[in-house]
């Protein structure tokens, strides 16, 4: 499931819609997760799955559990992504939460945490979370596993194959300089270089945070998440590398004002439509385009590149930004519950999830059945990249990473610098607003 | 009788809300007298009318703000006790804060072309539409649609058509005004005023509903006497129409400025209060803080300095503005 797709469509449907969708279980449940699994129990489930494919793909998935597991059921509750960040914090504080709920690791998992309802599921997935590789290290804190992801994302860039051909571009840019160069190409033919959903915020920051993950060793990437100062200069080269490339002037006109997913005319919607060459996008974009036009033969049009290398930066190359979804039990749920996440992450359903194009299988096992040519040449290079950095707004605490996004997209439109940048980190990382 | 006292009991037991119609409405000014001694019934029975209502706003009204209040004093996500307390200090942070005045500023612009520019556009609306035009009805109901549109719908439309390219700048360049084609929403300079124009259709309707149901209490036996005696039709609308129109005018004014410094709905599915916090108002501000960053306490701070702002507008307006049309403004200002 695509992680943001829904920021602006969903804000919208929430402020239409706001439901009070009350979380009922049976109260029997043995509680701190404990142990039994003998008893009858009943698992409330909260995913953001609210359309297809991924509504029904949970709903058969419950379905089998409890078809393997008569004694377990499950009450599936799909609510709309955005409403997520209204709805666990009081489920968290109250003594009826969700048994099963969505979650996206990082810095938002972590603040989660004091609320003792997490809970910790380092025990009962030992045995396997290292099948899923690295990845599952997003869903940690201080070393303990209290979520586990069901598929994974890979930020990069989408491009329109015609378009470049159309500009005698050949080869899809692998450094800065080429593709500074490839936008001056484009311009020459009237041919809107990048396109950008900057209204979002977060398709600004992916900006930023790809020229941080270009600059910055992986060490100091990875520090960066514990203590939250971005006091090493490769964090301000990164502002200063973002400068210089919007100076190059490379989006559409107006881009301030345009939504990333929502509609035909956002960024999303003109590379579908063929109205710019470039966005720089997670995997996800493939099934956002899809929902957008009517007509999909922009599939056979499109292609995908990494991130181009910055000259003389100091980071390795072959780290990729992303993340991914998962989920997370509370301490209200029994032990069916990490069982249950644990048949998420089988090769059954991850094949499931590769081919109705959820995102990329957390499951390497899976990776076959991704079946668009283009994911799986994403898939190919995150199975490569020897780190994934987690989109800093994530990967900090909620607070720090909303700053954060809002800075950068003050920078997109003009104020303040590479220094405003790194302070908005460190000033809400220390409470500041 | 009783029942009269009743209901001024119910008033005077209500505060006054913002926005409630029933506290700026007939609600007399002089107290009706205690309840006379006589006996138990009358108190059970007032009792158990009241009991209800009060219940109800308690609950809803009075007890959420003093919770907010509480938790304005903390630094909390939301997740886990209130242990850090923090005293004033995120209400330091808001009042002091680029951001915020800012958005402060914009609600401020908002009311404030509302009654320079909606206010006049309005009342010759409803005039107009208050002569015997062929096809009024109709008219009526056209400009009166927006309204019942919901603010999210109105606002996913516009959304689609003032993004570069769409239909707004067709529509200008197809009428030959292509030079005036600006990014209605990208220009930072600009947005704000953009929302203030769809806010403008939005709302428009409503003012002329109330305003066309001011006129039906325009007795038209003065416009009879005045043009008998030779006013002119101006002046007839400056001396007759307009100061008997006072009392909704004045209530239009209170509604709309309350309205303009809750301004939520539009602004977040247009603009986000984007960019870079260009048509930020105070209350997606309060949503940025509260839902999107977790900051609890903070957007609680907010929230109570939006309350204060709110009640106090209210308050003085009340007493200074709408006093007079409670105490029956119309006789005394024809008389």
């Amino acid at each position: 499931m695509r992680r943001f797709r829904t920021y602006s469509a969903i804000t919208l449907a929430g402020l239409v819609s706001l439901t009070a969708a009350c979380s009922s279980s049976n109260g029997g449940s043995p509680s701190a997760g404990g142990t039994t699994n003998s008893g009858p129990v009943t698992l409330t489930w909260w995913h953001n799955g609210t359309t297809d494919p991924v509504k029904s793909l949970w709903q058969q998935a419950a379905d089998a559990y409890h078809a393997a597991h008569p004694n377990v059921k499950f009450t599936v509750d799909p609510i709309q992504n955005e409403q997520f960040t209204s709805k666990v914090p009081p489920a968290l504080a109250s003594n009826t939460p969700p048994d099963i709920y969505q979650q996206w690791g990082g810095g938002g998992l972590a603040s989660q945490i004091p609320s003792g309802k997490v809970m910790d599921l380092t025990s009962q997935v030992s045995s396997w979370i290292s099948e899923l590789g690295a990845t599952a290290q997003g869903w940690q804190a201080d070393g303990k596993q209290y979520g586990v992801p069901y598929d994974l994302h890979v930020v990069g860039f989408w491009y329109r194959k015609d378009l470049f051909a159309q500009a005698g571009i050949t080869n899809p840019p692998a450094t800065m300089d080429e593709f500074n160069a490839d936008v001056t190409k484009l311009k020459n033919k009237n041919i809107v270089p990048v396109a950008i959903g900057s209204k979002d915020r977060w398709p600004d920051a992916f900006y930023w945070d790809y020229f941080a993950v270009r600059e910055c060793s992986s060490d100091v990437l990875k520090q960066a998440s514990k203590d939250l100062k971005l006091t090493d200069p490769c964090w301000t080269r990164a502002g200063t590398d973002l400068k210089s490339f919007l100076a190059t002037s490379p989006f559409q006109t107006g881009f301030l004002g345009t939504p990333a997913q929502q509609g035909a005319g956002s960024s999303a919607g003109m590379i579908a439509s063929g109205k710019a060459a470039m966005e720089l996008q997670g995997d996800w974009e493939l099934s956002t385009m899809t929902g957008l036009v009517s007509n999909t033969n922009f599939k056979s049009q499109v292609g995908w590149f990494p991130f181009p290398s910055v000259t003389g930066g100091g980071g390795d190359p072959s780290v990729a930004l992303g993340g991914g979804d998962g989920f997370s039990c509370t301490t209200k749920a029994t032990a069916a519950c990490p069982d249950f996440l644990k048949y998420l992450a089988s090769a059954d359903v991850q094949k499931k999830v590769a081919s109705e194009g959820l995102g990329l299988p957390v499951n390497p096992a899976a990776s076959s059945s991704l079946t668009d040519p283009t994911l799986q040449t994403i898939s190919a290079y995150s199975a490569k990249s020897s780190y994934i950095q987690m989109y800093f707004d994530i990967a900090f605490p909620t607070q720090v990473g909303q700053s954060l996004d809002a800075a950068v997209a003050d920078f997109f439109a003009g104020k303040g610098t590479p220094q405003t940048i790194i302070q908005s980190v460190t000033n809400a990382g220390s409470g500041g607003k | 009788m009783s029942e009269a006292r009743l209901t001024a009991r119910a008033a005077s037991a209500a505060p006054a809300v913002a926005g409630s119609e029933d506290s700026v409405g007939r609600a007399p000014r002089k107290r009706a007298r205690p309840v006379r001694p006589s006996g138990l019934r009358k108190k059970l029975e007032l009792a158990f009318l009241l009991t209800p209502a009060t219940v109800l706003f308690v609950g809803f009204v009075l007890a959420p703000i003093v919770v907010a209040a509480y938790y304005s004093f903390y630094n909390w996500n939301g997740f886990g006790p209130l242990n850090d307390f923090t005293g004033f200090k995120n209400y330091h942070d808001a009042i002091t804060g680029q951001v915020f005045r800012g958005a402060i500023g914009h609600n401020l612009v908002i009311a404030g072309l509302s009654i320079v520019i909606q206010l006049p556009l309005s009342i010759s609306l409803a005039m107009l539409l208050n002569r015997n035009l062929k096809g009024r009805g109709v008219l009526r109901l056209v400009v009166f649609a927006p309204y019942v549109l919901s603010e999210a719908i109105t606002a996913v439309i516009w959304l689609l058509m003032l993004q570069p390219g769409g239909f707004v700048d067709h529509a200008f360049q197809a009428v030959g005004l292509g030079g005036l084609v600006h990014q209605w929403l990208a220009d930072t300079s600009i947005v704000l005023y953009t929302l203030f124009v769809v806010i403008t259709w939005k709302y428009i309707g409503f003012g002329i509903i109330l305003l066309l149901a001011g006129l039906q209490g325009v007795p038209a036996e003065l416009r009879e006497v005045a043009a008998i005696d030779g006013a002119s039709s101006w002046q007839t609308t400056r001396h007759i129409v307009l100061p008997l129109l006072g009392p909704t005018i004045r209530i239009w004014i209170f509604l709309s400025v309350i309205g303009s410094l809750q301004l939520f709905d539009l602004p977040w599915i247009v603009t986000q209060g984007g960019p870079a916090d260009a048509s930020n108002t105070m209350v997606t501000y309060i949503y940025d803080h509260g839902i999107r960053r977790n900051e609890n306490g903070y957007a609680s701070a907010v929230t109570v300095i939006l309350f204060i702002i709110c009640f106090v507008f209210a308050l003085v307006y009340q007493r200074f503005v709408l006093r007079r049309d409670t105490e029956g403004a119309l006789t005394r200002t024809v008389g």
